[in-house]
């Protein structure tokens, strides 16, 4: 019997268009870009100016708060401008503009070390130094989740990879199976936990067998089998299935005693210890049915995804939406100037962006949206709260546990959009909460 | 600027099943039922379902203009009301009365309401009960199939009273060869028709699995013929059970959208339809009884919120 939680829907995943091949390199891109903003906490300043000469894996944005994460450059060259720019969350930041000299000349401070040997404080570190997040889309520091107030006793990796078409940890899983368990490793040895858990979708059996015959697999690590239904890798639900505890609301998932950690970010957490290299690539998926080539590519941060799309093929036709993340939580894009982000690990694009928004069907209560919703909420309810803009009762419905997993929009026979007005309503029930604290 | 793409709030796919997708199935879903009907009344229940249907969709989209409304007739919603009704009807009403229900169901119990997803009553089974009062003699008076004009007492009208006529055999009421409402006689038309909306997910079993057994367990230990497990599946098989518990309970709109809501009102409608058929004056009491749960199903909703996955005291605890 596979883990997994109450609720949820198995939605078509489209992974067949590039689960079976193999991760790419890209060209030499001859401007990356790489904005300030590409995690969660506080804002960094950059360290260099127009005119510096930067290397690989130097350090060229940083801030002294703890929750925040530098950003390093993926390529030498020289720093050409700084200013706002295109981001995937459809807004514009500064960004560090470096062009490519091609030289890839590796920067002082990367070298390699064995991760047996370090202090569990330097491993730490060593996290918060090579600037690393949660790279499935949220970007929280890794460092902080690493440093939980209390004692945890799980860690899992996050290796569900539950939304649609993307296929980026599944290949990293398939092709870099030894550098995700030292991840791990190194997670288990920071958090001071002798075994450590791997969900895997049960649609991954070559994952699962990979990293099995891993020479870094052991009996202290334990792959849990998960059943195929989004919204599986939602931390929660992840928690749910593997341990069974249950992340009360408002709670951390430190607070249940688990700590959860992409699968791509533990293999970022293994090349920052081990080779000593910062984030500074990540695995990408380019899919959907307006791309002639849909791909997987190891791609270097800063590159402009248009420049990602141009070495899948292009498109065949104009996408109607192009999406920055997956089709159930990913950010709809009105161009494809914006850089590659340490969280981006998708880009789609659809021919045909389906209708999810009729203002004129009426809601019948189907109840389909109860009946799959992960929260176990009423999302139905929470739209009408929403639409007369009743805090109190999206209060009374539990609106802020919503986790915006987009299931109850998508199951929607009528075409509510319903998670769009439970982000409406969102914002006024914290405003409420807050001051009911004070 | 060249390119524009759309820009909206996530998510971006959609699962295609519309509510007309969904109208759609529960027809077809319909059509073994409808089809056995036609067959075993002939060719004047045939009239009855079209007359029905026919006039449901016209009701909906005379009702719609008067009042200037977006017509919705293309929803399909209307064709299911007017199915379901016709399904309801003894095979030998006369037209006219169809009609009239048929209207009555789309304007008052429907469109006054507000229209599709804000009726609190099933239309179909309001018109039914509406008929039933108006025109006791037309919609009590059945016959057999496969025969023209020989008038009989339904099994239950049998088993109840005493009614004159001879039981058909079980394997009778499974087939349909029963006298009955068009829709109701076949149980095995029924069932394919609940097959077909399990597989496409129209509905979950809850109600029509947790109705009948509640209903069977009453009926076995304290029915007219207790521990009788031929008498319960003649219960079980005739009338209108099946047919409303598949159909007419699984309403969307009138029946508890939370899970424990559902298994209380599907209880409900049991323990109500046992009440009616063991105690009441009717022998037939799956209408009444899914219109009463209708009418309670908001309260039932109000209490049954379920608890949030992080919140052990649930919404509804204060």
């Amino acid at each position: 019997m596979a883990a997994t939680f109450k609720g949820g829907f198995h939605v078509h995943d489209h992974k067949d268009l590039t689960n079976t091949k193999r991760t790419k390199t890209l060209p030499d891109c001859d401007v990356h870009i790489y904005p300030l903003r590409q995690h969660i906490g506080a804002p960094l300043s950059p360290l260099v100016k127009p005119g510096d000469h930067v290397d690989v894996g130097q350090k060229i944005a940083d801030s002294d708060q703890f929750v925040s994460a530098p950003v390093h450059s993926s390529v030498s060259g020289t720093v050409t401008k700084i200013e706002p720019y295109y981001h995937d969350s459809g807004t514009m930041t500064e960004a560090i503009f470096v062009e490519n000299d091609k030289k890839y000349t590796v920067a002082q401070t990367v070298r390699p070390r064995d991760y047996k040997k370090l202090l569990d404080k330097d491993l730490l570190s060593a996290v918060r130094e090579a600037g690393i997040v949660g790279m499935g889309g949220a970007g929280f520091p890794t460092h902080v989740k690493l440093s939980p107030k209390t004692k945890v006793d799980y860690v899992i990796l996050n290796c569900a990879e539950c939304e649609p078409y993307i296929t980026a940890d599944h290949r990293a899983m398939l092709e870099e199976p030894d550098k995700m368990i030292i991840g791990l490793k190194i997670a288990m040895r920071i958090l001071d936990l002798t075994d450590g858990h791997i969900g895997v979708e049960l649609n991954k059996p070559d994952a699962i067998a990979a990293l099995k015959s891993s020479p870094e697999y052991n009996e202290h690590i334990h792959i849990v089998p998960l059943k195929v239904k989004y919204p599986q890798g939602a931390e929660k639900q992840l928690i749910k299935a593997v341990t069974g505890r249950r992340v009360k609301a408002g709670a951390l998932p430190a607070d249940a005693g688990a700590v959860v950690i992409n699968g791509s970010t533990a293999v970022a957490i293994a090349k920052a210890v081990e080779d000593g290299m910062p984030l500074i690539e990540r695995n990408l998926t380019v899919s959907g049915d307006a791309v002639k080539e849909p791909s997987n590519f190891h791609v270097r941060t800063g590159v402009p995804i248009s420049f990602v799309i141009e070495n899948a093929g292009g498109f065949i036709a104009k996408p109607e939406k192009v999406i920055s993340g997956g089709p159930m939580m990913g950010i709809a894009q009105y161009n494809t100037d914006y850089p590659v982000v340490k969280t981006t690990s998708s880009v789609l694009a659809l021919l045909h962006a389906p209708k999810i928004f009729d203002p004129d069907a009426p809601c019948i209560r189907c109840g389909k949206c109860v009946q799959h919703c992960p929260m176990q909420l009423m999302p139905f309810k929470l739209r009408q709260a929403s639409v007369k803009n009743d805090v109190d009762m999206a209060m009374k419905y539990n609106a802020t546990e919503c986790i915006e997993c987009g299931l109850c929009s998508y199951i929607c026979p009528a075409n509510k959009n319903i998670l769009q007005y439970i982000r409406m309503i969102k914002p006024e029930v914290l405003k409420k909460q807050r001051e009911g604290a004070k | 600027m060249e390119n524009h793409y759309i820009v909206s709030s996530s998510p971006h796919i959609h699962t295609g099943v519309t509510t007309r997708r969904i109208m759609l199935d529960v027809i077809i879903a319909l059509l073994p039922a409808v089809i056995v009907g036609g067959f075993l009344f002939g060719y004047y229940a045939t009239i009855v379902i079209g007359a029905s249907v026919a006039s449901a969709v016209i009701a909906e989209w005379a009702f719609e203009k008067i009042t200037k409304r977006p017509n919705t007739a293309g929803d399909l919603s209307a064709v299911v009301t007017g199915l379901l009704l016709a399904l309801n009807m003894p095979p030998q009403i006369p037209i006219w009365m169809v009609c009239v229900g048929s209207g009555f169901a789309i304007v008052i119990a429907k469109q006054l309401f507000g229209g599709l997803g804000k009726n609190f009553v099933n239309p179909a089974l309001a018109a039914r009960c509406f008929m039933l009062i108006a025109w006791t003699g037309a919609m009590t008076t059945f016959r057999e199939p496969l025969v023209d004009a020989v008038a009989s007492a339904t099994p239950l009208a049998i088993m109840k009273d005493g009614a004159a006529g001879t039981l058909p055999s079980l394997l009778q009421c499974f087939v349909g060869v029963k006298a009955g409402t068009i829709g109701e006689v076949s149980a095995i038309a029924i069932l394919i028709g609940f097959a077909y909306l399990l597989v496409r997910r129209v509905i979950t079993p809850t109600i029509p699995v947790i109705y009948v057994l509640s209903f069977a367990v009453l009926t076995f230990f304290f029915g007219k013929q207790a521990m009788d497990v031929n008498y319960l599946l003649y219960q079980i098989l005739t009338g209108g059970l099946l047919l409303g518990a598949v159909f007419m309970a699984t309403d969307y709109t009138t029946t508890p959208t939370t899970p424990l809501g559902a298994v209380i009102f599907a209880a409900g409608c049991g323990i109500l339809t046992f009440l009616i058929r063991r105690f009441g004056g009717y022998p037939e009491g799956v209408s009444f009884s899914i219109l009463l749960m209708n009418v309670a199903a908001p309260l039932i909703e109000r209490y049954t919120i379920p608890k949030s996955f992080g919140n052990k005291g649930g919404a509804a605890s204060k």
